[in-house]
């Protein structure tokens, strides 16, 4: 392995571990739950893309085969991170009645589903919103 | 032509999706890593049957229409992942916490099929400072909080235009 691929692998792998770090210190540095998720939706998944580039390369330069797994890897993360982070808001949501106050406004004629539940109600036979039966 | 009516045809019966027959062969020659022609039977074989056996779960399938647009816009979504990076890391190594304007904004919908909202919603937590935390309860908004947004109604325009017209143009 030449001296200029394992300096370019070094560095992705420092890259990608400043990254995490990152990620990791938001974690302590911001305020709030909805704050704090924001630094391990973003800041890491540059981090694990540096090491899997720099593990991509590695393979190449010493096996001289391409590997191609950690192309996977990063789109499943790709689709597992906002899941993950619209389930943890959601739940903050859930938890946090109160914080319906500082939302802002849907600009619709019904609130956030979180809160608004009368779609469920009107669904359910027997039951009107209104209480007008019997 | 006279088949159509009452009987599937035979795409229709044993390619029931064909997108997600390709994208299974080209996941599982992903996870095998290397290429060989028993690997690649075994993974025309997986794309043929798991698409038959979940058609029951894809009722209705999006219609994407552009799919050199669908390229261009995961290149442009890539692009952002990495400014959303640079930027998120400048603002938690760099900016005091009480300083952060976070504010909750709305973003009224246009897109229609859940598909199309869902990858909307997706991009929105993937790329700079923003996270979809909800929708409305008839679906026609979407709740999102942003991390540092000194001007809510540019946040909204700037996902409204960068985003949502793209996918848009995708899926309708």
């Amino acid at each position: 392995m030449s001296f200029i691929m394992e300096l370019v692998i070094a560095l992705l792998i420092v890259m990608g571990g400043a990254f995490s770090f990152v990620g990791s210190l938001g974690l302590i540095r911001l305020p709030d739950l909805m704050t704090r998720l924001h630094a391990p939706t973003k800041a890491t998944t540059l981090g694990v893309g540096g090491a899997l580039v720099a593990s991509m390369l590695y393979f190449l330069a010493t096996d001289g085969k391409l590997s191609i797994h950690e192309i996977l890897i990063s789109v499943f993360l790709f689709l597992t991170a906002p899941v993950t982070a619209h389930f943890i808001a959601k739940a903050h949501l859930h938890q946090n009645p109160d914080v319906e106050r500082h939302l802002s406004p849907t600009g619709r004629d019904c609130g956030w589903s979180t809160y608004d539940r009368r779609s469920h109600h009107a669904t359910e036979p027997g039951s009107q919103p209104d209480g007008s039966e019997q | 032509m006279a088949a159509k009516t009452s009987e599937l045809t035979f795409s229709q019966r044993w390619m029931p999706h064909p997108l997600l027959s390709v994208v299974l062969v080209v996941v599982w020659m992903l996870l095998l890593n290397t290429f060989t022609a028993g690997g690649l039977f075994v993974g025309l074989v997986l794309g043929v049957v798991l698409p038959i056996m979940t058609s029951g779960f894809w009722p209705a399938r999006p219609p994407i229409r552009a799919y050199g647009r669908a390229l261009a816009f995961t290149l442009l979504v890539a692009r952002d992942v990495v400014v959303a990076n640079l930027h998120v890391a400048r603002l938690i190594l760099f900016c005091p916490a009480e300083k952060l304007r976070t504010r909750w904004i709305t973003v009224p919908l246009e897109l229609e099929s859940p598909e199309a909202i869902t990858l909307l919603a997706g991009t929105i937590t993937m790329t700079p400072g923003t996270v979809s935390s909800d929708l409305s309860e008839d679906g026609r908004s979407l709740l999102v909080h942003c991390l540092d947004a000194p001007d809510a109604e540019e946040a909204v325009r700037d996902i409204k235009t960068r985003y949502e017209a793209r996918l848009k143009r995708i899926f309708q």
